[in-house]
């Protein structure tokens, strides 16, 4: 197959997993909206929102629409979901197809240019989500608030950011460049996740989201999986910066030089360090943590995106 | 400093409202310094003040911006300017954040150290009474005598450091610990945090970087001292007097592009003697390659290739029969195709007289297309020595280059052609070989192309502790990430059916989350049970105290 056949194949697997995604979500706002009735206090009164009861880990309770003991059907809701996340998967693998054909066509780490950043960061969120899912299938109704962002950014990344396969400048030949972007990208996307799930908690606590939170899991049990994936992120985005720097050594003359795309990983860094220390200082451990994971995500996207466009700098080759 | 205690002990915030006396003061501010919840506004400050660093154009990366932000915002720029926000990483604003912020640290970190020394010793902490009022508790029954449970939970608990004892009334109980990794770890890391910004700081101060351009073919360079480079940017305790003088000849360099011009490779074969090379007198040149991602290390310092461009080459013969070749640098004006511009400067030679030197300067200036789009203007369509091709014009008079101002390398000050005292003599499109004969008999021929190269010498000799700092600030962190500081208890009492009350009780010192899972198979094994018997069991949520 020639470089020009894969590209397309690349472009079209992209489109179709944007495609399986967007379905994926349709599934997971019905089951969202079918779990309503099993809400309602007449239906079943136990589940007041997957609320810690006392005595009970949050996270280990059924779902609340889990079947009564000795009636094997499963709920709508709960096989809706199951539907939904199965296309995420198939969504997911789609994905990946896309950027390794993309990697075959230009012939080389399909890490090149912010169009492949975007997808792959995405591509990083759906798996560290799911993975989330597999440890705890009970957060699965908050694939919804996951997802949007994801379609969201793949679709700016398919439309505005979208570059043609092509080599890519001297500068970025080389295999610490690959460990570098890849673990950065890999990183953004782990953050991702518990960027959201700190703001679902947020709206959680505050009881302002009303009704569009309410089928969420527990506060408690959107603090412990923000908290439990930034303690995964973290190193590796430190370990990212550092290869970072090693390269930049060798490319650019020295390790670290206040670039803005240099500048703002700094932030960020500095940012979920203090979110870490939030969690270790009383009086910061809950509301306020949350707060720093949720503006950590925010600085995330800004170096992501506003830095690589709007901002000049060694790294704007990345080019759009 | 307020880590997780245990509920019982209320964290130690109390400082008296009053100093009373200059010391009083000073340890208050001292510990405000040293508490966590500065500690947090200090790294927020921290990445707050580095902000404008990336919004901002800043001096030391592009001086072009900072000029240019001037001109689109006339009123705020020298605002800011007051401010420093065009130098963010130098401002003294700046340090005296990132340094409170390292006093804050080691204000915190030495208690720390030597409460984690003194905490390897002693045993772990007693029993506390209620253990249901522990963040995880269970509770339960068994058929078995005392003895059986305690040796099944010595046998569970081992890699713990226990210490078993009794109680009134028959009592045993066991109190275990695991987990003083997690401190080790962010011990490890806080201080190569500090190591790493102290081999910063010293790189900065013994360090230096100078940029230089060689002529391809031949070109020679030599770290002797500050003036042989074109820009010298030295560290604090540099004054560019013991140098490392090693000597670098550019021999050829081959750039490679793809189709649409974009660059696919470049690469120098340089030619180069270190230090003692030079100082034992070598003739000999070593043989090494430079390219992009790619450095020279030699002598403690590195050697970059960073950029690359044109030097045509002009002769000038005069009515009097003598030639003067020129051969500098153009600068590249469009990166993609390196059309580039530039001014190549002449004196007559054998003119003393300074009123006459000061009308025979002749300058060769306009631009240089490597792959001339060919017609009346010329631009350039490749950036390769394909077919290039100069648009010039030849300007002769005064060009200033002996009133003592330093002047620009690629301009002609072309003020001087309304003033009169430079006139242009000539405008010619050229190709190699070609030749203009000046109104005066002066013959100007375009001899070719060279490619030059532009060199960075860069010394940092910290550098390699800064690494090593960073892979362990990288250690201690996972460490401290992956390992929980968390204990366990045990109350055995004996009930009146001969069997065995048992009681358990579990606190993670650092953050709760993820416990949980732990303490639920620690307690299946004491009570030898499944995990999921139905244990009597309590967990509070995790918002913490
Ligand atoms: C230079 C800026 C600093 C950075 C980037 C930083 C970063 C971090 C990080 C990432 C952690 C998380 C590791 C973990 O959870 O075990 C941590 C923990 C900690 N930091 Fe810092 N820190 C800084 C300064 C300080 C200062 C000034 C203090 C003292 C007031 C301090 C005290 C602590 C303590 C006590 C912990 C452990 C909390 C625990 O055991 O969970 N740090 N720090």
């Amino acid at each position: 197959m020639n470089d020009v056949v894969l590209a397309i194949y690349s472009d079209r697997l992209f489109m179709a997993a944007v495609a399986v995604y967007v379905l994926a979500m349709a599934l997971h706002a019905a089951e969202y909206a079918a779990l309503r009735s099993a809400y309602e206090p007449a239906a079943v009164p136990v589940a007041v929102g997957g609320e810690a009861s006392p005595g009970g880990e949050p996270d280990a309770l059924p779902p609340p629409d889990a079947p009564a003991p000795g009636r094997p059907a499963r709920s709508r809701a709960d096989r809706l979901g199951g539907a939904a996340v199965n296309l995420v998967v198939l969504a997911a693998l789609l994905q990946l197809g896309s950027i390794v054909t993309r990697g075959l066509a230009a012939d080389r780490w399909p890490l090149g240019n912010m169009y492949e950043f975007t997808s792959a960061v995405c591509l990083a969120a759906v798996v560290t989500w799911l993975v989330v899912l597999r440890r705890v299938p009970a957060v699965r109704t908050v694939a919804l608030f996951v997802l949007l962002p994801v379609v969201i950014l793949l679709f700016l990344a398919g439309t505005v950011l979208y570059a043609r396969a092509a080599p890519v400048v001297p500068a970025l030949r080389s295999y610490w460049l690959v460990v570098h972007v890849t673990t950065m990208t890999v990183s953004s996307g782990l953050l991702f996740v518990p960027g959201m799930a700190s703001l679902l908690y947020l709206l959680r606590r505050s009881s302002r989201g009303g009704a569009l939170v309410d089928r969420l899991p527990s506060a408690a049990a959107l603090d412990r999986l923000a908290y439990r994936t930034t303690i995964v992120a973290f190193p590796l985005y430190t370990f990212g910066v550092i290869a970072g720097a090693i390269w930049a050594e060798a490319a650019w003359g020295r390790f670290w030089g206040w670039d803005p795309k240099e500048t703002v990983a700094f932030v960020v860094w500095v940012v979920y360090a203090a979110y870490l220390h939030a969690r270790s200082t009383a009086g910061w451990r809950s509301g306020r943590a949350a707060w720093i994971n949720v503006a950590g995500l925010v600085v995330v996207l800004f170096n992501l995106f506003f830095i690589n466009m709007v901002v000049a700098g060694l790294h704007s080759y990345a080019g759009l | 400093m307020t880590t997780t205690a245990p509920p019982a002990t209320p964290p130690d915030e109390s400082t008296p409202a009053f100093p009373r006396a200059p010391w009083a003061l000073l340890r208050n501010t001292w510990r405000g310094l040293t508490s966590m919840r500065t500690a947090l506004v200090l790294l927020f400050l921290l990445a707050l003040a580095a902000l404008p660093g990336a919004l901002l154009p800043q001096r030391s990366l592009n001086q072009r911006l900072v000029t240019q932000y001037f001109a689109d915002h006339p009123t705020l720029a020298p605002l800011l300017d007051r401010l420093q926000f065009f130098g963010v990483f130098a401002a003294p604003w700046f340090a005296a954040v990132y340094l409170l912020l390292m006093v804050s640290l080691v204000g915190c970190l030495l208690p720390r150290t030597a409460e984690q020394l003194r905490g390897l010793r002693t045993p772990p902490v007693v029993t506390p009474r209620n253990l249901a009022r522990l963040p995880h508790a269970a509770q339960r029954t068994v058929a078995e005598p005392i003895a059986d449970v305690e040796e099944r939970a010595r046998g569970r608990l081992r890699g713990w450091r226990t210490r078993w004892s009794d109680e009134p009334g028959d009592v045993r109980t066991g109190s275990a610990e695991r987990g003083h990794l997690h401190e080790v770890g962010n011990l490890v890391f806080h201080l190569s945090l500090l190591g790493l910004l102290v081999a910063f700081a010293l790189g900065k101060l013994f360090g230096y970087e100078g940029q230089v351009v060689v002529l391809s073919g031949g070109g020679q360079f030599c770290n002797t001292g500050i003036l042989g480079y074109d820009s010298f940017r030295a560290g604090l305790r540099v004054d560019g007097t013991d140098l490392q003088p090693f000597c670098v000849r550019v021999d050829d360099f081959t750039a490679a592009y793809e189709a649409n011009g974009q660059p696919a490779s470049f690469s120098a074969s340089i030619g180069f003697q270190t230090a003692a090379d030079v100082t034992a007198g070598t003739a000999a040149w070593r043989q090494a390659t430079l390219a992009v991602n790619h450095p020279l290390r030699t002598d403690g310092s590195r050697l970059y290739l960073l950029g690359h461009g044109y030097a045509p080459r002009f002769t000038v013969t005069y009515p009097d029969g003598q030639q003067r070749t020129g051969e500098v640098q153009w600068r590249p004006v469009d990166q993609t195709t390196l059309l580039s511009e530039g001014a190549t400067k002449f004196a007559r030679p054998g003119v003393t007289d300074e009123q006459q030197r000061r009308t025979t300067q002749l300058a060769v200036t306009g631009l240089l297309a490597p792959t001339s789009s060919g017609g009346q203007v010329v631009t350039s369509v490749f950036p390769a020595l394909d077919d290039p091709e100069v648009a010039v014009d030849v300007l002769r008079g005064d060009l200033g280059l002996d009133d003592g101002r330093g002047q620009s390398i690629f301009t002609v000050d072309r003020s001087k052609l309304d003033t009169g005292e430079l006139t242009r003599v000539a405008r010619q499109n050229m190709r190699p070989g070609d030749e203009i004969t000046l109104d005066d008999g002066t013959r100007v021929r375009f001899d070719g192309v060279r490619d030059w190269v532009s060199l960075q010498v860069s010394h940092d000799p910290a550098q390699l502790w800064v690494l090593v700092s960073a892979v362990f600030l990288l250690a201690g962190l996972m460490l401290s990430l992956a390992v929980r500081r968390r204990r366990f208890w045990v109350r055995l009492t004996p009930d009146a059916a001969g069997g065995t009350r048992v009681e358990l009780g579990g606190l993670a010192r650092t953050d709760r989350a993820g416990y949980g899972e732990e303490f639920d198979r620690l307690t299946a094994a004491v009570l030898g049970t499944c995990p999921d018997d139905d244990v009597q069991q309590s967990r509070k949520t995790e918002d913490g105290p």
